[in-house]
């Protein structure tokens, strides 16, 4: 606005038809910023994220091929295939241990941290995220040497004279894996809950008389549960996907989604079926991120 | 703030003590790998004595250099690129009001939130198709560095975006309206302004991308090409048949990259809002 007005030395009256043109002239100026990154997130993410929902109602030929005509929807027919469900379920139990330890152990964490002096609490922060963007795919093989038959975990059970450990390439391995992969960022969001809290609440509950039991239960817990659905929302979504942890820690006869999915491509080459089972993927992950907006998750 | 409630040191005792449990869960498996990767013997899981042997041999591998040459390219294109397109989509969607805007703003988390797998998918899907229709036209493309680059690009931007828009959305506007009323324009009151106070989340956004780069195995796995397999890729490859120690090194080695990358990125971001929490997602 202040352009306008060194342009013309005259003072010009603010006219409604000016302010018009002002405003017109930022959008114009704001799409013209934001059009490199639209331009490309629309090229390479929204056309491909176009072509996997077209290529999920494709034709597979009997050599594998897909054939882009006669559209149906067979693909997601067979997402109603018991070994789809047994698959399915499997992934989001799995999902949803790995989401309830993650909180475990992530709850009495974020508490700690937020009741220690900012000094402290910072330290204590940077200790979190250093693993967390620490190369995941290293940090996934790291369990694999330390559960593997003659890892530490292993000899050590052994020198105690007791067995030999044998978790490696199991659901159990798999579900620790993701626990560790994932758990900072459980911990990130419920912590920031906690530090944003009005502690002086909780006082006020001690006053009145609660246990220190009842005062959590009524006053922090609640207050404290934007973040928990966060960090839930946060977990849950990347663990339902999962595929470099199931692929280095689990075994070969039980596949996950990702798992699945990536075969379709790579070994079954059944591409819309591949794709359908990723639109569906897609579908429970927006899902759980509408409950995440909606209950005012704002961390991210 | 916390001193009123000083829950009983019995709760206390059980917090601190979860706490440095989960601690060392972190940390131990990190550690672990770091000790064994200085191990001399082939096997992984006997000790016999402290060597640098396997990084001596990592050094010398052809197979490893060249992967790092790759994941060394295509990580310091994507992070260009991309921290340059996010960082003016975060001024465009905090600092504008345009049409689009809303579907724009909603179109910069999507690549976040997807699932690797479903991103690696769509990539794959979207080369061939455009490689065909390409093609059609007489023009040849591969799989390689160039996909590779442009698929991480297409997930770091947003990254950047959201790191950014923390930090624009901190600014104390009344700073750019001074400049304006000291009859600097738009885009000078940006540059003088505006650019330098967010600098330090520009940079942080930056690691970040080049972190995440460097991080990816799915996708990249998807879309690259005979000869353009990056590092995690070919260490993924590799682990998947077994424990070596070779790999020790090298896992390592990314490991030690990955950390000094978080470090300066805190550095960074601290500079501005002195928050590491913001710094995190």
């Amino acid at each position: 606005m202040s352009t306008e007005l060194r342009d013309e030395p005259e003072a010009v009256e603010v006219t409604p038809e000016l302010e018009a043109d002002a405003e017109r002239a930022q959008a114009r100026q704001g799409f013209l910023v934001a059009l490199p990154a639209l331009g490309y997130l629309i090229l390479f993410f929204a056309v491909p994220l176009l072509i996997v929902f077209v290529y999920s109602f494709a034709t597979r030929s009997s050599t594998g091929r897909t054939l882009l005509q006669d559209w149906n929807l067979d693909s997601y027919r067979r997402l109603w295939d018991p070994l789809v469900g047994e698959i399915a379920l499997r992934s989001v139990v799995l999902a949803v241990l790995t989401t309830v330890i993650c909180l475990l152990l992530s709850y009495p964490l974020a508490y700690y941290m937020a009741t220690r002096p900012p000094k402290t609490r910072n330290l204590m922060m940077v200790l979190v995220l250093i693993p967390f963007w620490s190369n995941f795919l290293v940090r996934t093989y790291a369990w694999r040497v330390l559960l593997g038959s003659d890892g530490p975990i292993s000899q050590l059970s052994q020198a105690l004279g007791g067995e030999p450990i044998r978790i490696l390439f199991t659901n159990t391995a798999v579900l620790i894996g993701l626990v560790y992969g994932f758990l900072p960022l459980m911990v990130i969001p419920v912590y920031a809950a906690l530090e944003r809290m009005d502690w002086s609440l909780v006082e006020a509950a001690r006053d009145l008389y609660a246990p220190g039991w009842a005062a959590f239960r009524k006053v922090t817990f609640p207050l404290s549960m934007p973040g928990v659905i966060a960090g839930s929302v946060l977990v849950f979504i990347p663990t339902l996907g999962a595929y470099v942890t199931p692929a280095l820690l689990g075994g070969a006869r039980t596949t996950l989604l990702g798992d699945y999915i990536v075969s379709q491509f790579l070994a079954a080459r059944n591409q819309p079926f591949g794709s359908a089972l990723s639109v569906a993927v897609m579908v429970v992950m927006l899902i759980a991120v509408v409950i995440y907006f909606r209950r005012g998750g704002r961390t991210l | 703030m916390s001193v009123g409630l000083v829950p009983k040191s019995a709760s206390e005792r059980v917090l601190g003590a979860t706490s440095w449990f989960v601690f060392a869960f972190l940390y131990a498996p990190i550690i672990v790998l770091t000790i064994f990767s200085f191990n001399e013997n082939d096997n992984v899981g006997i000790w016999t004595e402290f060597s640098f042997r396997w990084y001596g041999e990592m050094f010398q591998n052809d197979a490893v250099m060249g992967a790092l040459r790759n994941s060394l390219i295509v990580a310091v294109i994507s992070t260009v690129v991309s921290t340059l397109l996010g960082t003016a989509a975060a001024v465009a969607l905090e600092k504008y009001r345009f049409r689009g805007r809303t579907a724009f703003d909603g179109l910069t988390y999507l690549p976040v939130i997807i699932p690797d797998v479903t991103m690696a998918v769509m990539m794959l899907l979207f080369f061939v198709q455009l490689f065909a229709m390409l093609g059609g036209l007489g023009l040849s493309f591969q799989f390689g560095l160039g996909t590779i680059s442009l698929s991480h690009i297409a997930f770091s931007i947003s990254f950047v975006a959201i790191v950014v828009r923390a930090r624009l959305g901190q600014l104390d506007p009344s700073l750019e309206e001074a400049a304006a009323d000291l009859y600097a324009d738009r885009r000078t009151a940006f540059r003088r302004v505006t650019l330098p106070l967010i600098m330090p989340s520009v940079l942080g956004g930056a690691l970040l991308a080049l972190t995440i780069s460097l991080d990816d195995v799915v996708v990249t796995s998807f879309v690259s090409g005979p000869g353009s397999t990056t590092l995690p890729v070919y260490v993924f490859g590799l682990v998947r048949r077994g424990v070596t120690p070779l790999i020790n090194a090298v896992s390592v080695v990314m490991l030690a990259a990955s950390i000094t990358l978080v470090l300066v990125s805190l550095v960074f971001q601290r500079r501005g809002d002195g928050d590491p929490g913001s710094a995190g997602i």
